[in-house]
């Protein structure tokens, strides 16, 4: 038996979505930018899938850009912000140490070009320190990035509560909402930012697209410059087969939620949670417990080393993972973890878990049966080998 | 049986897994990211870098096992980085693949395997282990293939290392570990050997001691037997017993180093037949049998990896040292180096060279 429990990390495509694909590549061949029969075509479901898209974060179509994933969203929010808002003298950057590496990286980019980048930490609870965001944002700021959902801890951050701030300092606000599309109801107007990031394979959707969107009547330079697609904001043939598939994805994912498909997947995340706690010692769940995206826990195994225990789960068919991977796939220190003041080592004796929509509780069981179990045997080699140690 | 194989992504180690493999075990490989492979041009690394952990992930799908990369650095400047450094800079020339093997792959990774049930630890060395039903213990022996022999490396061996480590390559030779590599369809089956220091794969040791340890100046004299100074040396890291190259002097006779002496930033320098020495004391003794002998032994010893082991005494001193007196002198005893002891084909033992 394999298990599956590392959705943030990706999703397999949605049956239906795989159809999509399929059909795309088939049926709508044409260049949406083609004049003839073909191409309308595919411009026709290049409309049907943004219409999707943006039906299920409460948009309007002509709002949404397709890229080629969350990374490339970040990077054209940040980037694009920054080139137009810096030459007027907005040269502030402010974030969390708790983004993804496409914000963090890309932010520390930019700071080598000049911008005046501000890391805001987060509490132990997983949530920024809102004071001291707030505080950083000022007049001078071209850009707030702070994401929706934490990646590794799934704890949602209070993006609409700095929403009013940034528009009163001229600052756009972005949100990396790639963890929380499809796992909670997200509407743009409702956070009142100017920039969201998503990607459609974290909701079941493929690999290698994503979207951002754009408040209307946002200005944003423009990062792939070429042709005039995406109302000029990103150039390049669109990859229909796979924005087809996203759309799928979209109204998918906008079912489940109105329809309350996930509450299912939350009771087994919190049956994990609970099991995990109950049964093994020296565990505790890291983020609150509160205000999390239904599907994630972290928790910390205290006296172990979290690559040995995936590694074991592994071989047990039990696919986890930690929240940070470099590399050649080794884990190194979570740097989230680290950026919420947790000590060192549970950077180092953290696994993630995270459901999906067909997650089992039979599933869950058989992961509450081996975990102890490996766990134990874990801890006493480790504390052989500690002794042994000269 | 689960047997967890240390995989370099090298030919030798690939061939071990694949022959474990073939004969059935539950083979789990495993593989050792040692550095930073994003780190800057600084970065080090040839054997294990990015592109060989590659090479044995592509080993294990084309294998069909379960291949992991464990995250190793901490533990590899630790255990072997380090002290390497601190060696060379105390006049020392090391040999760090001693404490890799035996610190991290049969000590750190055998602990993980264990927690991966794992009932043994295999490796790509050309050596081999037996267990001797008369004296009930494990024997390590030389690997099959002369030339290739890697038992040199691995005396620092316990016995309960032993009981756990398998050398599905020992009994082969280079020729026949490569001919195996293509028959199981290996892509490593032509990649050459790796270098002997790993981490340093432009070989530029001095400028890597420097790197690791930045000091303003290390120049010092070199002098002759008698004291006289005959020379300028620009740090003792730079060189080592036996060297003869670089040491820019115009002397009549060809100069070797025959001493370092990092306190005083003194070299001296002699002529070839200066540079032998009949004895030699080790310390840090591993005795593989767990007990030292009673008294006297006549074994081999070889003073460094390419050195034909010659007859030799070896007498431990009731502690963890050992005297060792050659039958005839040896060129080049060094510092730091390891003095391995052979009964006939196998290794008995070794230390460290003081």
């Amino acid at each position: 038996m394999r298990i599956y429990l590392d959705y943030n990390a990706t999703a397999p495509a949605a049956p239906e979505v795989q159809d999509a694909v399929a059909r795309a590549m088939r049926e709508d061949f044409g260049n949406p930018s083609s004049v003839h029969a073909f191409g309308q075509q595919a411009k026709a479901a290049l409309d049907e899938a943004r219409g999707q898209v943006a039906a299920l974060i409460g948009a309007d179509p002509a709002e949404i850009v397709f890229t080629s994933g969350g990374t490339e969203s970040d990077n054209f929010a940040i980037r694009g912000a920054f080139e137009t808002l810096a030459p007027a003298g907005s040269r502030r950057i402010v974030t969390t140490g708790i983004e993804h590496e496409a914000v963090l990286n890309t932010v520390k980019a930019l700071a080598a070009r000049g911008a005046d980048v501000v890391t805001v930490p987060a509490g132990r609870d997983g949530v920024v320190d809102i004071e001291a965001l707030t505080a950083a944002i000022t007049p001078e700021t071209a850009l707030v990035s702070l994401m929706l959902a934490n990646n590794e801890v799934g704890t949602i951050q209070p993006v609409d509560v700095i929403a009013a701030q940034c528009r009163q300092h001229g600052a756009l606000l972005h949100t990396d909402a790639v963890q929380a599309v499809g796992k909670i109801p997200v509407s743009v107007r409702a956070l009142g930012v100017d920039l969201l990031a998503m990607s459609a394979h974290k909701f079941s959707g493929p690999k290698g697209v994503g979207a951002i969107w754009i408040r209307r009547g946002v200005r944003l330079i423009s990062q792939a410059t070429g042709g005039r697609q995406e109302r000029n904001r990103r150039g390049g043939t669109e990859n229909v087969p796979a924005i087809a598939g996203m759309g799928v994805a979209s109204r998918l994912a906008r079912e489940a939620l109105s329809g309350g498909h996930l509450d299912a997947m939350r009771v087994l995340r919190d049956r994990l949670e609970a099991g995990v706690l109950e049964t093994i010692e020296g565990t505790v769940v890291n983020g609150a417990a509160d205000g999390r995206v239904p599907n994630t826990t972290n928790i910390s195994f205290d006296g172990i080393e979290a690559e040995s225990l995936l590694i074991a789960l592994d071989l047990e068919g039990v696919a986890v993972s930690t929240g940070s991977a470099c590399s050649s796939g080794t884990l190194e220190p979570s740097h989230v973890l680290k950026a919420m003041g947790l000590p060192q080592a549970f950077a180092r004796n953290s696994l993630r878990f995270s459901l999906g929509p067909s997650t089992t509780a039979a599933e869950i069981a058989f992961v509450l049966d081996v975990l102890p179990r490996l766990v134990s045997k874990l801890r006493r080699l480790g504390r052989t080998a500690a002794a042994l140690r000269p | 049986m689960r047997v967890v194989v240390a995989m370099s992504g090298g030919v030798d180690s690939s061939v071990a897994a694949g022959l474990l493999a073939e004969a059935g075990h539950d083979v789990v490989g495993l593989s050792m990211q040692l550095y930073d492979q994003r780190a800057s041009p600084e970065a080090f690394g040839s054997c294990c870098s990015l592109d060989d952990l590659q090479d044995a992930r592509r080993v294990a799908l084309a294998l069909g096992f379960p291949h992991y990369i464990l995250n190793f650095e901490r533990e590899f400047r630790a255990t072997v980085v380090d002290r390497f450094v601190s060696e060379y800079a105390s006049g020392r020339t090391p040999i760090p693949c001693v404490q890799c093997n035996s610190d991290l792959k049969f000590q750190t990774l055998a602990e993980r395997a264990e927690g991966f049930g794992a009932a043994a630890v295999a490796t790509g060395h050309y050596a081999r282990v037996v267990f001797d039903e008369d004296g009930r213990r494990y024997r390590l022996l030389r690997g099959v293939d002369a030339d290739k022999d890697q038992s040199y490396f691995l005396f620092s061996l316990t016995q309960d290392q032993l009981a756990h480590a398998l050398f599905p390559v020992g009994h082969l030779s280079k020729a026949d570990v490569r001919a195996h590599a293509t028959r199981l369809g290996l892509g490593v089956a032509g990649k050459p050997d790796s270098h002997e220091i790993c981490f340093i794969p432009d070989g530029d040791t001095a400028g890597f001691v420097e790197r690791q340890l930045p000091v303003a100046d290390r120049s010092g004299d070199i002098v002759d037997s008698s004291g006289r100074v005959v020379g300028q040396h620009r740090g003792v890291h730079r060189l080592t017993i036996g060297q003869r190259k670089g040491l820019g002097l115009s002397t009549g006779t060809p100069m070797y180093v025959l001493k370092l002496d990092p306190a005083e930033s003194r070299v001296t320098v002699g002529p070839r037949d200066e540079l032998g020495r009949r004895d030699l004391t080790a310390s840090q003794v591993n005795w593989i049998a767990g007990a030292p002998p009673p008294g006297p032994r006549p074994l081999t010893a070889r003073i460094r990896h390419r050195h034909h082991d010659a007859p030799a005494t070896v007498t431990p001193d009731g502690g963890t040292n050992a005297c060792v007196e050659f039958a005839s002198p040896q060129m080049a005893i060094t510092p730091g180096q390891a003095v391995v002891f052979y009964d006939g084909e196998e290794c008995v033992g070794g230390g460290w060279i003081d």
